[in-house]
Parts: structure tokens; C-alpha cells; sequence
């Protein structure tokens, strides 16, 4: 499996990052970096990484099953996370939520048919003093009113 | 660097001092603002010097359980020649926490500075920032202000001329609130699930690769700087005997308003909310707040008139905890909340042991069922009772952490529970399903 330039130049330098023979530390931040680039964990993925580390692919697997941010699905375009924790709850996350599936026609950890929008109802996001917020990638947005939320969606037609 | 909200002149800034300043992340800012100042003062002492000076200034840890941090740096063994290692704890998941964000956002050299008084302290050689995978953008923000310290000469080999090497990296989660726990965190940076280790031995004697450790919440790293610039005492003095320093509170809910905020320790909740926070949002009367992300006994309004310090806050029978306030008004319905709370242990439990995995399931199904219509009267006292069972019987705190909570809304709360089971005919049937 062949990755970009700037992917290997961090995975290279990723692996400098740990003492003698614990390499395996690279794992996870290697997992990372890639879902973005690839799209999703693929058993590609999972493959290489394994053989880079010289772990075995179960070994990766159960990594990737554990952690709520690696995906083995693809996800869309626009992956919109709606937080509904307390925080956010108190002040119009969860109704924010429902919005967003009426408005997207999708559930929790559902992708539309065209690949552009997934949606995620997810646990708190660190933004809970500019609540209600959510993240569309890795992009955050405060203080999100339903009007807010329609515009931020407009944009990303 | 934008302000997510206004700050209120009644603050007192310590480690948020550099916020809104332009470039407040660069070096030139921060060296032309008293950066590196305590680490040079720290290199020319001792690390016993520098381990009591932090001891002096009573900090305690900002990340959840408010242990000593200079007790802990202590408890590092000195006469060994194996590498030594410091892990930033900047995973920040406790719902209502959003603090350590800003201070990686608006400071991120007050944190580097910190980690490498740290470093001499222990006689550290390496180290890691752990950072939640939500938060990428810091970990380039990061990545990119490291880059420039080795560039410049404040990372890596003799740092800023005084001898003294260490290596700093970002490391990147990727989704698991039980990577926040110390343990968990260590495990996860070796790239395995985040699972607990059983303790002893504690990190600073077994840590990050079997080595020892230093690790600390952000915001500790961050109060260290100015406790070696101005000393130890002069921090005490910001706080209450036994509770050093400022911290920064993360206030939500409805409140008018909403934000970050630096206050000294021991300030009284109520003018913090009163006075900074705005009051309460629309005129509303106050019913209840959580005091420090969602692990915390909650309070009743009539309960807040208190210091805002450690021990004020454990005689209270609550915790400071992460310093994630969340206010509620009358209208909040508390069962409703109770079950937000628990969904949210209840996904985040890793599984390892069965106190937590099947308590947390169990408790969010009996709440969920009391909020559907379905609950029983007997119901009620079983959620107290579980809960209460799960009290220290977990591998990890988390456990812990759901069922406190959940035991100070069933207590303090129950009309509002007896409220929803009296609406369910059958509540007192004993032919009402169980599970
Ligand atoms: C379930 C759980 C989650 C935690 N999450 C965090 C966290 O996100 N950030 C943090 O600093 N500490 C967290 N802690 C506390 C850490 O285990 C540890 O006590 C802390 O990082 C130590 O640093 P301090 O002494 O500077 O507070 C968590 C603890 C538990 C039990
Ligand atoms: S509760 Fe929604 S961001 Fe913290």
C-alpha cells in the first residue's frame, strides 16, 4: 500500500518518537493521520500497518475496534458530529440533533447515499462553554442556534 | 488569537495571563512576557530545590482528583540511571471541560516551559502530549510551535544555552474518554486499547514504557512556570491554606454569561457565578449545578453558597474536580439529566471489569426506563443501591465516577423521580419486568 509523501514523512518521523523497540507506540497517531488520508480503515490499512510494526493484524484490529474516532466504513464528505451531552443538552444539542437528521435523512453513524453528509451524535467535544457545539470534520462551531445550524449545512452543498 | 468569550475583569490571571494578546503563542511573545524565566531559575537548583518549590506553592492537580503535585513529582526515584519520562494529560473528555483546549490554543509555550521544570525535576528525558483526537487542530498547532522551539533552540539539545536536553512530542488520541484516566492514557501511548492498569505501581515509579513518570493535567503544567519566577509562596498566597493558585473554571449552562474563567482558589461559587458568570439566564430561579465535570455529586442551589477550593468542596461532599461547572435552572428536569449522565459512562466504560460495564449498562436501562414511563417505585431505590455498590469496587475511577453522580440525583432529587414512576399504573406491581 502506497501512501502520500507528507504521509510517510510523518510516519517516519512518528517512529522516531519512541524509546528502543517500542515502536508500537506509533500505532494509533498512524491510524489517525491515514483514516484521513485513505478515507477509512481499511483491511489494507489495518494489513500495512501491522507489517510495518510487526504486530499482527489482530492486534490492530483490536485497537481499531476500541477507539470511537477510527472507522472501518467510510464516512461522508462532511462527517457533521452533533454534541448532546450535558452541556450542550441544557441548552438545545439534543433538539440541534434532531434537526440534523430530519434535515440530512439520516440517523446516528449513517452516511447519505450520495457520500456528501454522515452524522454522529457524540459525547462531549471540549466546547461545553460555548455550548450547544458541534464539529463538521475537525472543524468546530459555538454557540449553534437552529439557524446557525441550517446556514453552516447550506454552506456545505 | 480569537477569544471564544469575553474576559471578566474580576479574574486573576495566572496561567491565562497571555490570552487575546497578539501571536500569544510565539516565542518572541512569550520571551518578551517573562518566558523561560522560571526554567532558567530552575536550572541553576536543584531538583530537590525545585520539587519543594512546587510543594510550597500547594498546586494541586487541575485534572480530576487534586493530588499534590509536588508530592507526586517527589515520589519519582532518584538513583537510577533508566530514562525517565513526562506525559501531558491533555486528553480533556470530563463533560463540562474545556479549559486545557485554550490554554494549548492561546499559551502553548507556557505548557512547554512547564514540562521542562518538570523534566529537571525528575531528571526527565523525553515526553509526550497526549491530546484527544477531537482536538486535531491543536495537535498541528502544537507540532507547528515545536517545530519552531527546536528551531530556535528551546527544545531538543542544550536548551536555551543551559546544558540540558529533552525531546517533546504531541501524541494523538483517537476517541476514548477512559484515555483521560492516567493508567489508561499510559497504555493507549503504547498503542493498545485504553485499558486500566492495576496499581501499585503508580506512574512515577512504572509509567510510559515501564518507566518512570511524570504525568499531569495541562493546566498543572501551566502553573508551574510562574511558581519557580515568583515562588512558591507567593502562589500559595493566590488560594486557600492547602489549595495553591488560580484555576480556570469552565462555567456553563444557564447562566448569562458562559465561559472560561481564572479565579484564586476559594473564591465563594456563588459570587463566581453571580458576579462573573452574569447570574442566571432569563430571570430563572437556580435548581442545581454540577461543580466540576460530570463525575461530581451534584449540588442544590441552596448548597453553593461555598468556597470554591479542594477541601471546601470534599466537606460539601463533592469534588473541584476538572473545573467544568455546569448550572441548571428550574426547569431542568434531573431525571432526564441522570440518564444523559449515564449513556454517557455507559458508552465510554472500556469493559475491562464487570462493576463498571454491566453497572453502567444496567443503571442507564432503569433510567432510561423511569424517563420511557415504564418504571417501578422499587426502581428508584435500585439505582441508588447499584450505584452505590459500584463505589470503589471498579479497576479505575470511572466507575466511580458514574455512580456518584447518579447516587446525588437520586438522593437529592427524588420527587422528580417519584414524579415520572407515579404516572406508570403499574408501578408498585411486582409483575412490572425487571430488565
Ligand atoms: C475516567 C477518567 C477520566 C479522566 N480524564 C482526564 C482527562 O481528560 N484529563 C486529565 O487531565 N485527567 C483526567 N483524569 C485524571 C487522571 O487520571 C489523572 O489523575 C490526572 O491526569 C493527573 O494529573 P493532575 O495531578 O495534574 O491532575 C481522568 C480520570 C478518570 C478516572
Ligand atoms: S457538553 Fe457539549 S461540548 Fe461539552
Amino acid at each position: 500500500m502506497t501512501f502520500s509523501p507528507g504521509l510517510e514523512a510523518r510516519f517516519a518521523d512518528l517512529l522516531t518518537h519512541y524509546p528502543e523497540g517500542r515502536h508500537r507506540g506509533a500505532l494509533i497517531p498512524m491510524l489517525m493521520y491515514a483514516q484521513d488520508e485513505v478515507g477509512a480503515i481499511t483491511p489494507d490499512l489495518m494489513a500495512e500497518l501491522a507489517a510495518r510494526l510487526g504486530i499482527s493484524v489482530l492486534q490492530v484490529d483490536e485497537v481499531v475496534g476500541y477507539y470511537s474516532m477510527l472507522h472501518k466504513k467510510p464516512q461522508g464528505k462532511y462527517h457533521v458530529q452533533i454534541c448532546t451531552n450535558v452541556a450542550c443538552m441544557l441548552l438545545g444539542g439534543a433538539e440541534l440533533y434532531e434537526q440534523a437528521c430530519t434535515r440530512l435523512g439520516v440517523g446516528h453513524k449513517q452516511t447519505q447515499a450520495s457520500g456528501r453528509f454522515s452524522l454522529e451524535e457524540v459525547e462531549c467535544i471540549g466546547a461545553c462553554s460555548w455550548a450547544p457545539a458541534i464539529q463538521v470534520n475537525y472543524d468546530f462551531h459555538h454557540d449553534v442556534t437552529p439557524a446557525k445550524l441550517d446556514e453552516i449545512l447550506d454552506g456545505l452543498q | 488569537m480569537r477569544l471564544y468569550n469575553p474576559p471578566s475583569p474580576l479574574e486573576t490571571k495566572v496561567v491565562s495571563k497571555r490570552f487575546g494578546m497578539e501571536n500569544s503563542w510565539k516565542l518572541d511573545t512569550y520571551l518578551a512576557t517573562g518566558g523561560f524565566e522560571g526554567f532558567k531559575k530552575a536550572m541553576a537548583m536543584s531538583c530537590d530545590e525545585v520539587i519543594n518549590e512546587v510543594k510550597a506553592s500547594s498546586l494541586r492537580g487541575r485534572g480530576g482528583a487534586g493530588f499534590p503535585t509536588g508530592m507526586k513529582w517527589g515520589f519519582v526515584p532518584r538513583n537510577t540511571d533508566a530514562p525517565k519520562y513526562v506525559v501531558v494529560n491533555a486528553d480533556e473528555s470530563e463533560p463540562g471541560t474545556c479549559k486545557d483546549r485554550l490554554l494549548m490554543e492561546h499559551d502553548p509555550y507556557l505548557l512547554i516551559e512547564g514540562i521542562l521544570i518538570a523534566a529537571k525535576a525528575v531528571g526527565a528525558s523525553k515526553g509526550w502530549i497526549y491530546i484527544r483526537g477531537e482536538y486535531r487542530y491543536l495537535v498541528d498547532h502544537i507540532d507547528a510551535v515545536l517545530k519552531e522551539a527546536y528551531q530556535r533552540g528551546y527544545m531538543g539539545k542544550n536548551i536555551a544555552g543551559t546544558g540540558f536536553d529533552f525531546d517533546l512530542y504531541t501524541q494523538i488520541g483517537a476517541g476514548a474518554y477512559e484515555c483521560g484516566e492516567e493508567s489508561a492514557l499510559l497504555e493507549s501511548l503504547e498503542g493498545k486499547r485504553g485499558v486500566p492498569r492495576i496499581r501499585p505501581p503508580f506512574p512515577a515509579v512504572s509509567g510510559a514504557f515501564q518507566a518512570p513518570t511524570v504525568l499531569n493535567n495541562v493546566e498543572t503544567f501551566c502553573a508551574v512556570p510562574d511558581i519557580l519566577r515568583n515562588g512558591g509562596k507567593w502562589f500559595a498566597d493566590l488560594g486557600t491554606p492547602k489549595n495553591g493558585g488560580t484555576r480556570m473554571v469552565c462555567l456553563a449552562g444557564h447562566v448569562n454569561k458562559p465561559g472560561v474563567y481564572e479565579v484564586p482558589l476559594g473564591m465563594n461559587m456563588m459570587y463566581f457565578i453571580n458576579e462573573i458568570g452574569g447570574g442566571m439566564r432569563g430571570g430563572k430561579k437556580m435548581k442545581a449545578l454540577i461543580p466540576g465535570g460530570s463525575s461530581c455529586p451534584l449540588l442544590t442551589a441552596d448548597e453553593c453558597d461555598i468556597a470554591m477550593d479542594y477541601d471546601s468542596m470534599a466537606k460539601a461532599g463533592t469534588m473541584l474536580g476538572s473545573g467544568g461547572m455546569m448550572v441548571m435552572d428550574e426547569d431542568t428536569d434531573m431525571v432526564k439529566v441522570a440518564l444523559r449522565i449515564m449513556r454517557f459512562y455507559k458508552h465510554e466504560s472500556c469493559g475491562w471489569c464487570i462493576p463498571c460495564r454491566e453497572g453502567t449498562t444496567w443503571l442507564q436501562k432503569m433510567l432510561a426506563r423511569i424517563v420511557d414511563g415504564n418504571g417501578a417505585t422499587r426502581d428508584i431505590d435500585l439505582i441508588g443501591d447499584l450505584a452505590k455498590n459500584m463505589l470503589g469496587r471498579t479497576f479505575c475511577p470511572l466507575g466511580d465516577a458514574a455512580a456518584m453522580p447518579t447516587i446525588s440525583i437520586v438522593e437529592k432529587f427524588r420527587p422528580e423521580f417519584e414524579a415520572y414512576v407515579a404516572k406508570n399504573p403499574f408501578a408498585s406491581s411486582e409483575l412490572v419486568q425487571v430488565a
